[in-house]
């Protein structure tokens, strides 16, 4: 199994932050998980190898984390919040808006496979309600126009 | 796809109101993430005078000003800094808690994202306070922004050499690394924080032992939310006295507030503890837009209890929230106007918390579950009378008798929407949908025979 | 520890200072009710069905958790806390399934029992329940998601007690499940242990699944016969046409020294007892074929034959080859068979330990051997050959169980990296074969170093002085040895042992009963006890009368006397010399053979007799484990058309003409039944029968009681002397060597191992579908499947 020259890096460096090796786990995951857009077998054999933990290990952990996922997803995933604070500002209605939009329900993704989409639990945007996740950037106080925008920027961005 | 499509994106807005004391957000919007503009902006003065204290001097210090710990459950900073053992075998740790996951809440990323360097001295005088050579600071995995923000400034201290060996010439030596998670509420929890910084599930743990014994990797640990670690610099450098004159007695300081729901202006204030709820809702929010009335406020995250709209003329600290019946938690006032349904919006809270529970415990697993199940049913109009007794019967079930706090987080709140909004809950009875709703927005459910 | 004291409902308790409140509840007979609570296991605070108010406390505190402390007042019966129990319940219930009809736990489940305490029957849910179908996650075990609570007993009890941490916990919340290590199925070591500690029916055995209610069954606790540790395994029989079929086996009895153990073998293994390869006639050749008899035929015809054979040849042309799975008295039986009625001392059985040398090399040393039940106390243990893990399950789990939670040290001297190792305070690694000479150097001989690490092992001459000196400043060190050790190097190990204060010996065997075959004499140069032939210098003398004064051939040498057509008979009872040792089948060719036997096996397939035999699940006596644990077999199923191999001796003996009385002492006893089991006074005389027993007082009446030669057996057996009370209740009651026989040397070169492995069990093991199948589920080798 490869991994990028900064992911490895990153790795070597980081398990000398830990008393005991498994500590770096939940990071690492993420990190695989950014490179290789989800969490194969290959790469949970790989990282349990790495840490002496069993695959079941590993597998225990990745399936408690929301992030975590074993299944492919679109190159841009659209997180919606719908909790309180951006529910009361019309969150379900983003949400709504992007299902439209995508044409996909809530943990589809798009047949071009750019695209997925997922209702999530508030992301500490709630001052900024509503809000959303396209991968890791932050997109807030959202209206159906703003979400147009944000989403057609990020599909010239994949298709370029 | 780590890379954002420009770094601005993430960036939150700030406000201001002439209320606000600054104190924890002194620095925000000042380019402190440059550790030499923080250097300009009294940076890392604080820790350095730590280190001239004695161990007991510095937690004193962080008694005496009333400072009470801003993840939720306020309880005293310094004392609990003096529960950690002077002698251990194993080593000791400092934990900052940066899970930030409690709907309504958003203050630690704009501490992370405009300060980061506070957070830092923050941990290094909890570690010389009970003798910790090393910290971490565990920052949740959607916060990836701000995790690269921090680790640039971890980095940054290094390079001076206020971390690592020798801090400030001092003969001391102290370690920071930054902890990332990915995507879970209940690694908040201190116990489940640390079993996930230990590269597991993040179920929490039995106590007693309590983590200043019995720890990280079985050390003795402080864990102290971000804005606590935040608010200690100030306090070294302003004084116990100074911090503890700002609030009120018995809760000293500032407080980010994170205002949210249906405001004019929402966003986070530093406010004084203390300040009065309805002022900060009319005044600092900016009141009720689009000519709608208060119907209810979630005072202090969604784990609070909610307030009705006669129930806000409250000081907002820890005592005298508890007094009105609800809590202070980690501050995130949600502001619902009549517009809103209160079984959705206890529906919605309780979807978050059926989807975050660890699973570990009985009542939290199964009655967040069937909780959302019976309110799901309830909202479409599928509800019947005992269905509301029965709501409130499962909540109080749960109440005091889960593993921990999650189960309480839950029930709390649902058996206040209850309570104070029974008639609401009539209201969706019988095979009526939702009133708040457009027609057909909901799917209508069958009803039950009774 | 000091003691501490609370009260609990008003009761006073008294306990030591650091046990759990669940437990001093349990001492005064206060129930607290719990799921996720097992003893020594980790904590878990997760079921929260213990809660009980504790004064003081604001909230309602978990029993399971709490540590008592003085003055302690506690509630564990007010409205408050039978609320919550009861609210606990309707939660659990609210996704349970609620098929107790079908379900293999009804009757048996926690879940159900606690439901009728607390009364949480009525549903306060009306919304559709969460549904999974059932996994099949190993030939023997299933899985019904939806029946689990999730007490994570099945977890601990994989990883924790078996280290083979096969189970985890995946997703969170109410998605919460438990998974299995290979995704959709286990790869694991099969005991099934995660099925007996399942408070409800999420996990079934794939061997008893659907197959009965547990109320349809008789249950019996009794002894499994597979390997040589002795666990206690309770058998569940049914009425079947034939008799009794064993239906399942399991441990709920847990009153065994196995405790919550039993492996794969003892839980699934009784199957070959049903097998349809089950011999349930007499065989007789004629025509050079095995053709079907009559017992009388087939007990005359052999009565005809040895006594013939030995009046003409002389007893010493008739072979005897015992076995390591029939009981005591059976194994006693035919040592006294053979010498006193058909007069010869060539006997012998398939040795897997030198008995014999450790036998002479501990005599007069008293207190030098120990329990199983000891080894899970033992503050040090040394652990040379052998692999417990795969040979030895129970002493597996008694040495890794100690490790974990008495901290015991642990020394392992092993050719290959056994997978005991982790749990070893210190692992050596030594050359192959290096073993014997291992003995020496401990016991002083440094010469002998320099045999020890062979290639493939870095151990140089001064590892080996510090962990010898290492091993000397141990106190009370049980020294376990494997088949590698036997001959001189016991004799050394002992010397070592002695020199060291309080060491204590365990000799491994391979087999249920080779201790017992061992004790009882089953060797052409040793009579029962270990008093060598002839028999003038034995307390044997004067009740078994006159035997050959000769010491007889072992099993080579009855190979070698029938390829030279002097060995005119040979009986077989139990054993499979032609299958298990390389016996060329054709230097019989000329003898006759008489085999008792269940199945066809390659020594049957020869015989010229073959008597259909009962096995150690369809019969009562008593068998002894490897070390020394004499423990009471119980009868659980039963094929009526069968005989015991000890009615068959003493039937053969009866053909010959023999008198039988001399052979068993029957008919002894107190009186018989005088007449009031019935009526008003039965239960009188079911208290009298019952002290009769406890007492060895019961009437013997019948000459095929083997409890009338276990009288004999403790009278003449030195250390079999142990409580009859005790065994009669089902404890297991240790005998010692130190008062054997002198003994003698034997041929170091007779013991052959017994090479099984987890899933295999000799010759029976063949016998056994459930075995079979793990066996080819299983391309890779259990032990290596754990994380390291
Ligand atoms: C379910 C749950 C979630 C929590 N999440 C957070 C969190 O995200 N951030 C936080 O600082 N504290 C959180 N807490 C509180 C912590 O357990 C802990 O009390 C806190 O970090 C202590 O710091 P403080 O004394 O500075 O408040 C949570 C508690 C519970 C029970
Ligand atoms: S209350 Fe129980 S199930 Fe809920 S999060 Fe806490 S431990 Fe987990
Ligand atoms: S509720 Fe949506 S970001 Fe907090």
């Amino acid at each position: 199994m490869k991994f990028s020259e900064e992911f490895e890096a990153r790795f070597a460096e980081m398990v000398t932050h830990y008393p005991i090796k498994r500590s770096v786990l939940v990071p690492t995951l993420l990190y695989v998980q950014d490179e290789t857009g989800f969490l194969s077998d290959e790469v949970i054999a790989e990282i349990a190898s790495r840490l002496d933990l069993t695959e079941l290990d590993v597998r225990n952990v990745i399936s408690y984390y929301s992030m975590l996922t074993t299944k492919p997803r679109g190159k841009f995933n659209v997180q919606v919040c719908t909790n309180i604070s951006c529910m009361v500002r019309g969150g379900e209605d983003i949400l709504d808006h992007c299902k439209k939009k995508l044409g996909i329900g809530n943990k589809g993704t798009t047949p071009d496979g750019l695209f997925s989409l997922e209702e999530v639990e508030c992301i500490g945007a709630c001052s900024w309600a509503p809000a959303a996740q396209v991968n890791y950037d932050f997109h807030e106080n959202l209206t159906a126009e703003k979400i147009d925008r944000v989403l057609d920027e990020y599909k010239n961005k994949g298709t370029q | 796809m780590t890379k954002s499509l420009n770094d601005s994106v993430c960036m939150a807005f700030l406000v201001s109101h002439p209320d606000e004391v600054r104190v924890v957000s002194r620095r925000f919007g000042q380019g402190a993430t440059n550790l030499e503009r923080y250097l300009e902006l009294d940076g890392y003065k604080a820790v350095r005078k730590a280190l001239s204290m004695e161990p007991d001097a510095i937690i004193t210090e962080v008694k005496n000003s009333g400072l009470r710990g801003r993840g939720g459950a306020g309880f005293s900073t310094g004392m609990k800094w003096s529960f950690v053992p002077k002698q251990s075998a194993k080593p000791k740790y400092v934990l900052c808690n940066g899970d930030e996951s409690e709907p309504g809440t958003c203050k630690d990323r704009l501490i992370f994202e405009h300060d980061p360097h506070s957070v830092i001295e923050g941990v290094m005088i909890a570690g010389l306070a009970v003798g910790a050579r090393s910290g971490y600071i565990y920052i949740r995995g959607e916060y990836r922004y701000l995790s690269v923000i921090m680790q640039k400034a971890i980095r940054d201290a290094y390079a001076k050499g206020f971390l690592g060996r020798n801090i400030f010439g001092s003969g001391r030596d102290f370690d920071i690394y930054w902890h990332g998670g990915a995507g879970a509420y209940e690694v908040g929890e201190e116990s489940a924080l640390m079993e996930s910084l230990e590269g597991k599930r993040g179920i929490p743990r039995i106590r007693p032992p309590f983590p200043a014994v019995v720890g990280l990797w079985g050390g003795p640990t402080v864990i102290n939310n971000a804005e606590t670690l935040a608010s200690v610099p100030p306090i070294i450098l302003g004084g116990a006295d100074w911090y503890a004159k700002i609030g009120t007695p018995k809760n000293g300081g500032t407080r980010l507030f994170c205002l949210s729901g249906n405001l004019a202006k929402p966003g986070v204030y530093e406010l004084p503890m203390g300040y009065n709820l309805k002022q900060m809702i009319y005044d600092v929010g900016g009141g009720i837009p689009n000519g709608r009335n208060l119907k209810a406020v979630v005072p202090g995250g969604s784990s609070t209890p909610c307030l009705t709209a006669d129930e806000i003329d409250v000081a907002m600290d820890f005592d005298s929230v508890a007094k009105a019946g609800s809590m202070l938690g980690s501050g995130g006032v949600v502001v619902i106007d009549d517009a809103q349904c209160m079984v959705k919006f206890a529906l919605r809270t309780m979807k978050f918390y059926q989807h975050e529970s660890c699973g570990w415990c009985i009542p939290c697993r199964e009655g967040t579950d069937w909780l959302k199940k019976t309110l799901i049913r309830f909202h479409a109009g599928g509800g019947l009378k005992k269905d509301i007794d029965n709501v409130q019967y499962l909540s109080e079930n749960m109440l005091g008798r889960t593993f921990c706090p999650l189960g309480d987080a839950a029930a709390m709140p649902t058996i206040a929407f209850v309570q104070k909004f029974r008639r609401e809950f009539e209201d969706h009875l019988e095979g009526r949908p939702c009133p708040f709703e457009k027609e057909g927005a909901v799917e209508q459910l069958p009803v039950f025979a009774d | 520890m000091p003691d501490v004291t609370l009260t609990v409902d008003g009761k006073k308790v008294t306990a030591p200072a650091g046990t759990l409140l669940i437990e001093a509840c349990k001492s005064v007979g206060i129930e607290v009710p719990s799921f996720c609570y097992y003893p020594n296991f980790s904590l878990q605070g997760a079921c929260r069905m213990c809660l009980v108010k504790i004064e003081k406390m604001p909230k309602l505190q978990t029993a399971c958790t709490t540590v008592i402390s003085e003055g302690m007042a506690v509630t564990s019966d007010s409205a408050e806390v039978k609320q919550a129990r009861k609210g606990m319940l309707e939660l659990l219930l609210g996704n349970h399934p609620l098929d107790c009809p079908v379900c293999d736990a009804g009757g048996e489940c926690e879940l159900q029992d606690m439901t009728f305490s607390y009364g949480a029957a009525e549903s306060k849910f009306m919304e559709a329940k969460n549904h999974r179908d059932e996994q099949q996650w190993s030939p023997v075990v299933y899985f019904d998601r939806p029946r689990c609570i999730l007490c994570y007993r099945c977890v601990r009890v994989c990883g924790e007690g078996m280290d083979v941490w096969a189970l985890g916990v995946q997703n969170r919340g109410v998605t919460s499940i438990i998974a299995p290590n290979k995704g959709d199925h286990l790869e694991c070591e099969e005991c099934g242990m995660c099925i007996d500690i399942c408070p409800v029916g999420a996990l079934t055995s794939g061997a008893y699944r659907y197959k009965t209610r547990p109320w349809e069954m008789k249950h019996v606790g009794t002894i499994c016969t597979h390997c040589g540790d002795g666990c206690k395994t309770t058998l569940g029989a049914r009425r079947s046409q034939t008799g009794l079929e064993i239906v399942r086996g399991d441990n709920r009895d847990k009153s065994g020294t196995n405790g919550d153990f039993l492996c794969i073998k003892g839980r699934y293994g009784f199957d070959f007892a049903g097998s349809e390869e089950r011999l349930k006639q007499p065989l007789i050749r004629k025509n050079g074929r095995l053709t079907p008899s009559t017992w009388e035929e087939a007990f005359e015809l052999v009565g005809k034959k040895f006594t013939e054979i030995r009046d003409k040849d002389g007893g010493a042309s008739i072979g005897v080859i015992g076995s390591t799975r029939t009981t005591n008295e059976e194994a006693y039986l035919l040592s006294k068979f053979a010498r006193t009625v058909l007069k010869t001392n060539n006997i012998d059985h398939h040795r897997t330990a030198d008995f014999p040398a450790l036998a002479a090399a501990l005599r007069g040393k008293p207190e030098a051997t120990v329990s199983m039940a000891d080894v899970f106390t033992a503050p040090a243990i040394l652990l040379i050959g052998n692999d417990p893990t795969e040979q030895h399950p129970l002493l597996a789990w008694q040495i890794r169980n100690n490790v974990r939670l008495h901290r015991a040290k642990l020394y392992v001297i092993n050719s290959g990296p056994i997978k005991l190792r982790r749990q070893a305070t210190s692992f050596t690694q030594i050359a192959p074969r290096a073993e014997g000479k291992l003995a020496s150097f401990l016991a002083g001989d440094d010469a002998a170093s320099d045999a020890l690490s062979g290639s493939g092992t870095n151990n140089d001459k001064e590892a080996w002085i510090g962990l010898r000196a290492q091993l000397r400043s141990e106190q009370n060190l049980v020294i376990i040895f494997g088949s590698e050790i036997r001959g001189r190097a016991i004799t050394s190990l002992v010397k070592f042992g002695s020199s060291i204060g309080g060491a204590k010996f365990i000799a491994l065997a391979d087999y249920s009963n080779s201790r017992g075959a061992a004790d009882m004499g089953l060797y052409p140069d040793l009579l029962p006890g270990y008093h060598p032939v002839p028999i003038s210098s034995s307390p044997f003398r004067d009740e078994w009368g006159d035997i050959p004064h000769d010491v007889g051939l072992d099993l080579p040498g009855m190979v070698e006397a029938a390829r030279a057509s002097k060995l005119k008979a040979l009986h077989v009872v139990g054993s499979n010399p032609i299958g298990r040792l390389n016996i060329d089948p054709f230097v019989f060719s000329k003898s006759f053979v008489v085999v008792q036997e269940m199945f066809l096996t390659e020594t049957a397939v020869i015989a010229d007799v073959v008597l259909p035999a009962d096995n150690a699940y369809e019969k009562s006596g008593t068998i002894t484990n490897t070390c020394g644990d004499v423990q009471l077999l119980k009868k659980a199923g039963d094929i009526s058309e069968l005989k015991s191999d000890f009615e068959m001796m003493v039937r053969i003996a009866d053909a010959m003409g023999h008198d039988i009385h001399k052979l068993v002492p029957f008919g002894g006893g107190e009186r018989a039944d005088v007449g009031f089991s019935r009526g008003a006074q039965s239960g009188e005389a079911d208290r009298h029968a019952v002290w009769l027993e406890m007492q060895g007082l019961e009437p013997k009446l019948s000459p095929f009681d083997p409890i009338a030669i276990l009288d004999e057996i403790q009278r003449l057996v030195p250390g079999y002397d142990v409580s009859r009370a005790n065994l009669v209740a089902g404890n297991s009651q240790h005998t010692s060597l130190s008062k054997a026989g002198p003994s003698t040397q034997q041929n170091p070169e007779l013991i052959i191992p017994a090479n099984d492995n987890l899933f295999t069990s000799g010759t029976l093991g063949r016998y056994s579908r459930a075995l079979k199948s793990v066996l080819e589920s299983h391309e890779i080798k259990p032990a290596e499947v754990a994380a390291d």
